[in-house]
């Protein structure tokens, strides 16, 4: 039993992410009816958020020490970073400590940023286009996203740790009454997976909520006639596809410490997210989020020892195995719509 | 000839005379010049063209002609790499066993994913195919190492069964070879500063491409192919003219299929290893890339898009920053900083960046790739040429050349 609490807990972490990237892919999907390959290269962009203001928050000039020498009896020269300047040095090893959710704040301005910049500079042509050419030319946008990132932050990982209170983990089994020591669980983990669930609730609050939510779902159901009753759909919609991109890249942002950012990160995402969104049907918004933490569980479940003695391999094969099932049981997916992408 | 008409046959004959004399065109630089990394006419490089272009045609005959993108094509390559390199443990050395084999096992496998896949036409598809390919290469790479030497591969050893083959010489090491001719074996031919190499397994993969160009070709034509034409135009006419269209794209899924296992039993001909990460979905991805580059639906199209992206990741790949400084030698010197600043990013490591940028560019505005691109220039030409006396002339040219 605590085993499989134990499994249902990993898997939380890594379905949140699979459940935020679908959020935004059906998101964009539903909206402005693009297929677009391009959003695991926003869930990397996201990831280099944390990592880009954590090197702008320890930019350091140098400072004698004349307190402390070297061995060969000089004076030390010691990095300072410009925040110790500004906030004192208390406040501002805070602040670079804190470096990963403060980049939420940074990532969501640039977020949006790319997002409406993509939509209006590229994707804004391919409507009318087929969706084979849509995929197609998000995927290019895609190789060139991950290469820029390549080019400047370099091929390796990228260590962002955690701020220090959450590194570490803590014993959740005892927590709940468990033998101590049975369920270990990190602390970021589980910040993770809160952060998601607010995350997710917070976009199906703004849509369900908030007037321009509804006009949104209204343009979801029928674009033209919402175009006819004089609203200006197309801007709205350009809006969700910045809101799209923000939730992807939170969701990179807050995973750094996760795995550290990569520039390739974003497409071994992005393959196992299309598989959630088609898994969870085409433009349902629940669906992918479902499928998402359904995926992400079952993924950890199959990786448990017990059940890789019965059936070897299963952990590495068990989303797709899933996907096929359900694509060929139920091809509209879990909770697909009607009429949606059945061509 | 060979019941193709006119201007097939041109092509066929052009692309023929091509490969035939592909030492001597892609050696343009004398030896020791300082242009000869360009010179892409070394046998490892030329057997990639041949092979990747035998792959795209292969992807094309389904996306081309069906217009289903398949994402994971990559792994009937990978399943005929496979199926050669076990014939070549157990029974010869000799390639056309390994071959053949990969052919029929690519086949077997693409009409057991095919199957499944085609059941969802679009996106579906294209997730299905994905995820084949993706269960193929995580099997691979971890319980099934035992068939497949997961993570470092697999490749002919010294005391492998080889039941046809008699022992090998003491010291000798097993070699790829036809009836005794091996594949590495080459004749070297030295024109004052040139030097050309023919490469026997260049040939072989050459004479091997060309049959496959001439069968897609009479695909092409055949009335089967205007069948899946019929497919990727309209399917819902298609049915309700009491047709079904499963068994065609059914059968073109696996004759791609068959045409991907060619491509991976030639490369274990070539070069007698096999790895996992040949079935990753890159790979697969690298295959859509070359088609639409070249233009997907055209004869040539796949071929020339498969020559263009192995050229870049082989020759673009290499150049370094010295060398930029030794081309822009002749700037002034902060110029020629300048110079080397701005071209650094999409040269050496960074040619994946100028591929995807060349990519996008394609299909914004090329759908019809290369073969688009140099149909409209000939028709640009010849517009100028006739000086606009006949408009009409420039609107038939630019009907696509399938």
């Amino acid at each position: 039993m605590d085993a499989l609490l134990l499994q249902f807990l990993n898997g939380l972490d890594k379905g949140s992410a699979y459940a935020l990237i679908a959020l935004g892919l059906t998101l964009i999907f539903g909206t402005l009816g693009v297929v677009n390959f391009a959003h695991g290269a926003l869930f990397m962009i996201g990831a280099f958020c944390a990592v880009t203001l954590n090197r702008i928050l320890t930019l350091s000039h140098e400072v004698i020490d004349e307190t402390r020498t070297d061995f060969l009896g000089n004076p030390l020269k010691v990095d300072v970073p410009y925040v110790y300047d500004i906030f004192g040095e208390a406040t501002g090893a805070a602040i670079i400590d804190w470096s990963v959710p403060l980049a939420i704040l940074f990532a969501i301005p640039v977020m949006i940023g790319v997002g409406v910049a993509m939509e209006r500079g590229l994707i804004r042509h391919f409507y009318k286009r087929p969706h084979a050419d849509q995929i197609l030319v998000t995927f290019g946008l895609a190789i060139v996203l991950q290469e820029i990132i390549k080019y400047y932050y370099g091929a390796n990982p990228i260590p962002t740790p955690a701020p220090a209170a959450f590194t570490g983990s803590f014993d959740f089994g005892a927590m709940i009454g468990f033998e101590p020591n049975t369920i270990i669980y990190p602390y970021w983990r589980l910040v993770y997976f809160c952060f998601a669930a607010v995350i997710i609730g917070a976009v199906f609050a703004f849509l369900q909520f908030t007037t321009f939510g509804m006009v949104v779902r209204a343009g979801m159901a029928d674009r033209e006639t919402v175009g006819l009753l004089g609203i200006d759909i197309d801007r709205r919609f350009t809006i969700m596809f910045g809101m799209a991109a923000a939730v992807a890249g939170l969701a990179g942002v807050m995973y750094a410490p996760i795995t550290s950012p990569n520039y390739h990160m974003g497409m071994d995402f992005l393959v196992l997210s299309f598989v959630v969104v088609v898994v969870g049907g085409m433009g349902s918004l629940p669906g992918a989020v479902l499928a998402g933490f359904l995926l992400g569980i079952l993924e950890s479940f199959a990786s448990m020892r017990e059940v890789l003695e019965i059936v070897p391999g299963l952990n590495q094969i068990i989303i797709y195995l899933v996907a096929i099932v359900i694509l060929l049981t139920r091809p509209r997916g879990l909770m697909g719509r009607k009429g949606v992408m059945e061509e | 000839m060979f019941g193709l008409n006119a201007k097939d046959t041109r092509l066929l004959i052009i692309v023929a005379i091509l490969t035939m004399l592909a030492p001597f065109i892609l050696n343009p630089f004398p030896e020791g010049s300082a242009m000869a990394q360009f010179n892409a006419g070394y046998p490892d490089l030329m057997q990639r063209f041949v092979i990747f272009g035998i792959f795209a045609i292969g992807f094309n005959i389904l996306f081309g002609l069906t217009g289903y993108l398949s994402f994971g094509h990559a792994a009937f390559l990978g399943v005929g790499s496979y199926a050669a390199i076990w014939m070549m443990k157990l029974l010869t050395m000799n390639v056309i066993p390994a071959i053949v084999m990969g052919v029929i096992v690519a086949g077997l496998f693409a009409l057991v994913v095919g199957y499944i896949s085609l059941r969802r036409s679009g996106i579906y598809f294209s997730i299905l195919t994905l995820a084949f390919a993706q269960m193929s290469f995580a099997l691979a790479y971890s319980v099934l190492t035992p068939i497949t030497g997961g993570e470092t591969g697999l490749q002919p050893k010294v005391l492998d069964p080889r039941i046809l083959d008699g022992p090998l010489a003491e010291g000798a090491t097993p070699k790829a070879n036809l009836f005794g001719l091996t594949m590495s074996s080459s004749y070297e031919m030295q024109v004052g500063g040139w030097l050309f190499t023919f490469n026997v397994g260049y040939y072989i993969a050459a004479i091997v491409m060309l049959v496959a160009f001439y069968l897609a070709i009479r695909l092409f034509r055949s009335p089967f192919g205007m069948m899946l034409r019929a497919v990727k135009s309209n399917q819902q006419r298609m049915n309700y003219t009491g047709l079904n269209a499963k068994p065609y794209t059914l059968a073109a899924f696996v004759i791609s299929g068959m045409y991907a296992g060619l491509a991976g039993g030639l490369l274990v001909a070539m070069d007698t290893q096999v790895g996992p990460e040949r079935m990753f979905w890159t790979a697969s991805g690298e295959v859509v890339l070359m088609t639409i580059l070249g233009g997907a639906g055209t004869l040539i199209g796949p071929v020339l898009g498969a020559g263009a992206i192995k050229y870049m990741e082989n020759i673009l790949s290499k150049i370094n920053s010295d060398i930029l400084h030794t081309w822009f030698a002749f700037l002034p010197d902060g110029l020629e900083d300048l110079v080397v600043t701005l071209i650094y990013p999409f040269i050496g490591k960074g040619w994946h960046l100028t591929l995807g940028i060349i990519f996008m560019l394609v299909v914004i505005f090329l759908p019809g790739g290369l073969v688009e691109g140099g149909q409209r220039i000939a028709a640009w030409f010849r517009g100028r040429k006739a000086k606009g006396s006949d408009k009409d002339a420039s609107g038939t040219t630019t009907e696509p050349a399938e």
